[in-house]
């Protein structure tokens, strides 16, 4: 009998429904592509993005270093592209991690104690969303001084809200329903009926809202980088697309087309399987 | 209803005290030095001294903030660091320039976009609907940077439609907000189409449409008579809470296009550390965002009778 209800868990209908779509299986793939050269950047495996490799605004062509041709100063623009990507992946990794459990923390407890604990989250949730984001992320990083990882933290440090607003009027619903209260009747403490009881049941919004928050990072990285904030060494995409409109403009296309085929591929396989995981998880679309 | 709005009202003292006080720790006490930034690293110190006491900065903290909240209660945030200009007259020249590049296209965009939800989710599940989301969610993987190089790049470039960049006052700034508008309207079509047509779906699988349908009703009138009115409920708070931002303007757009507007304003006010300018900014914004909050929920009980406001 346990088998069974195991065997029909939320979880693994979501899985067999994701693995008979064929496009969510590819996109799945790329991310794992993706993943897999972001780990290497990581262990220092790539190719070095600061190495000259030929003449200055070499057209693509055939040979590895040069399938996207070479940027001003005749470094490979694939290679510069593989070290955006380990950028583009560690943003998204790290502002993720910072605002899920965040999210996820602040709207289970306002969500479930209510009264002051709730008055403090919701009054600190309304005043960060009634400033702009970029000002916000761009204040921040400035305080915390330029680079990644102060980018990050001040994504991270607003990312949390759509998340906590979602997780807290889950919890408000959750804490009424008879599971919960059998739960209680039966002796169990607040730590319990939170984490043990309601999470499992709602956690299925965070693994959503992750997907989306990757992606925003990644598309935000290249606005901030633009503007000045953020990666200034030359490894990221935001650093190459903000390069691009001088270069355009002299016929040299090849480093935008590199950045928008490689971000396109990424951003795509996060959409899709945003998409995917969305239907998948959420018991209300269930046929 | 009159007590539900004096209650928000009231509501938005202390969150606007939040913003405030988030607003001044982060530009007073641990951002950069704007006396630093406007006169170099070799200053002297006398010039430091006598530039810190003219922007009220060597005044302790706690006068510091009070002074900001006169400011916010006054509404008026006092001049600029960089230009001396005063401020009110700087944001309202600024409002006016932002609201001309992005509410006509906000405007157009509603409009376009809610109409094409409607038509794909009439052919929904079709191959031209499947075609139309799988053509969102591409538009949608392209960096907004890239649709602003490529189209200033082709059309105002390659072939010369319009002016690259630029700005004149009156009449004369409409050739130069035509590509940025464009742009603004391209841009939003894959995210707005596609959450609009979800709404649309929701509301297909409600009782009324069951009931419309069994009555007779034509597919086409149960769209646009019976869906379009309850859908206009999500559509409107969406809508209406986008509405201050856009005083905000398309702000990489000015930047691309040298269009003056409140967005050029504050990334020049970020980068030169014109912290006046970005309190007022802020404020303004918050101010705005939490009387529309408002206003989208009085509106959401007037259009829907279901719901009460207390």
């Amino acid at each position: 009998m346990s088998t069974q209800v195991a065997n029909n868990s939320l979880g693994r209908r979501a899985l067999q429904k994701l693995l008979r779509q064929k496009l969510t299986v590819i996109c799945f793939v790329v991310i794992i592509i993706y993943l897999s050269i972001a780990l290497l950047g990581a262990l220092n495996l790539l190719p070095d993005f600061q190495a000259r490799v030929g003449e200055s605004y070499e057209p693509p062509s055939l040979s590895i270093a040069k399938i996207f041709g070479t940027d001003i100063f005749g470094r490979s623009v694939l290679f510069k592209l593989l070290a955006g990507t380990k950028t583009a992946i560690s943003i998204g990794f790290l502002v993720t991690s910072i605002a899920v459990p965040i999210g996820i923390t602040l709207g289970s407890l306002a969500g479930y104690y209510g009264g002051k604990i709730d008055g403090f989250v919701v009054w600190l949730f309304s005043v960060i969303v009634s400033v702009p984001y970029l000002l916000m992320v761009i204040a921040i990083s400035y305080v915390l001084g330029k680079g990644m990882l102060s980018m990050c933290i001040a994504m991270g440090s607003i990312g949390w809200v759509g998340l906590c607003r979602l997780i807290r009027a889950e919890f408000l619903k959750h804490k009424e329903r008879e599971y919960v209260l059998a739960a209680r009747l039966l002796g169990a403490n607040d730590y319990n009926l939170i984490f043990k009881q309601i999470l499992p049941n709602v956690l299925h919004l965070a693994i959503i809202t992750a997907s989306l928050q990757v992606l925003g990072a990644i598309k935000s990285e290249v606005i901030l980088t633009y503007l000045g904030v953020g990666v200034q060494d030359g490894s990221s995409w935001g650093s190459m697309i903000s390069d691009a409109t001088g270069e355009l403009v002299n016929g040299h296309w090849w480093p935008l087309a590199g950045v928008v085929i490689t971000m396109f591929f990424i951003i795509y396989a996060l959409n899709v399987v945003g998409d995917a995981l969305r239907d998948a998880l959420d018991p209300k679309l269930v046929d | 209803m009159v007590g539900y709005i004096i209650r928000r009202l009231l509501y938005m003292i202390p969150i606007l005290l939040g913003v405030a006080l988030l607003v001044f720790t982060l530009f007073t006490t641990v951002g950069e030095d704007p006396v630093r930034i406007a006169l170099g690293n070799h200053a002297s110190p006398e010039a430091i001294t006598e530039l810190r006491s003219k922007w009220g900065l060597n005044q302790p903290l706690h006068l510091q903030f009070l002074d900001f909240l006169k400011q916010i209660i006054t509404f008026d945030y006092g001049r600029s660091f960089n230009t001396g200009e005063k401020l009110s007259a700087l944001f309202a020249q600024g409002a006016l320039v932002s609201l001309s590049l992005t509410l006509p296209p906000f405007l157009l965009a509603v409009m376009l976009n809610v109409s094409m939800a409607l038509v794909v989710a009439y052919y929904r599940g079709s191959i031209f609907d499947r075609f139309a989301t799988a053509f969102f969610i591409m538009a949608m993987s392209i960096s907004y940077l890239v649709y602003i190089i490529a189209f200033q790049y082709i059309l105002a470039f390659q072939f010369d439609l319009f002016p690259i960049n630029g700005y004149e006052a009156g009449f004369r700034a409409i050739p130069y907000l035509v590509l940025p508008g464009i742009i603004i309207i391209f841009v939003s079509m894959g995210p707005d189409v596609r959450m609009y047509r979800t709404v649309f779906l929701d509301e297909i699988k409600s009782d009324y449409v069951r009931t419309a349908r069994s009555k007779g009703a034509a597919e086409p009138r149960v769209l646009f008579k019976h869906i379009l009115k309850n859908a206009m409920i999500p559509i409107l708070t969406y809508t209406v809470v986008a509405i201050p931002f856009l005083v905000l303007g398309a702000f990489l757009m000015e930047r691309f296009f040298s269009i003056p507007g409140i967005g050029d304003l504050m990334i020049n006010a970020i980068n030169t550390g014109d912290f006046p300018v970005l309190k007022g900014l802020t404020m303004y914004i918050a101010i705005g965002y939490s009387i529309f909050n408002l206003i989208t929920d009085i509106l959401y009980a007037y259009v829907d009778p279901r719901v009460k406001l207390d």
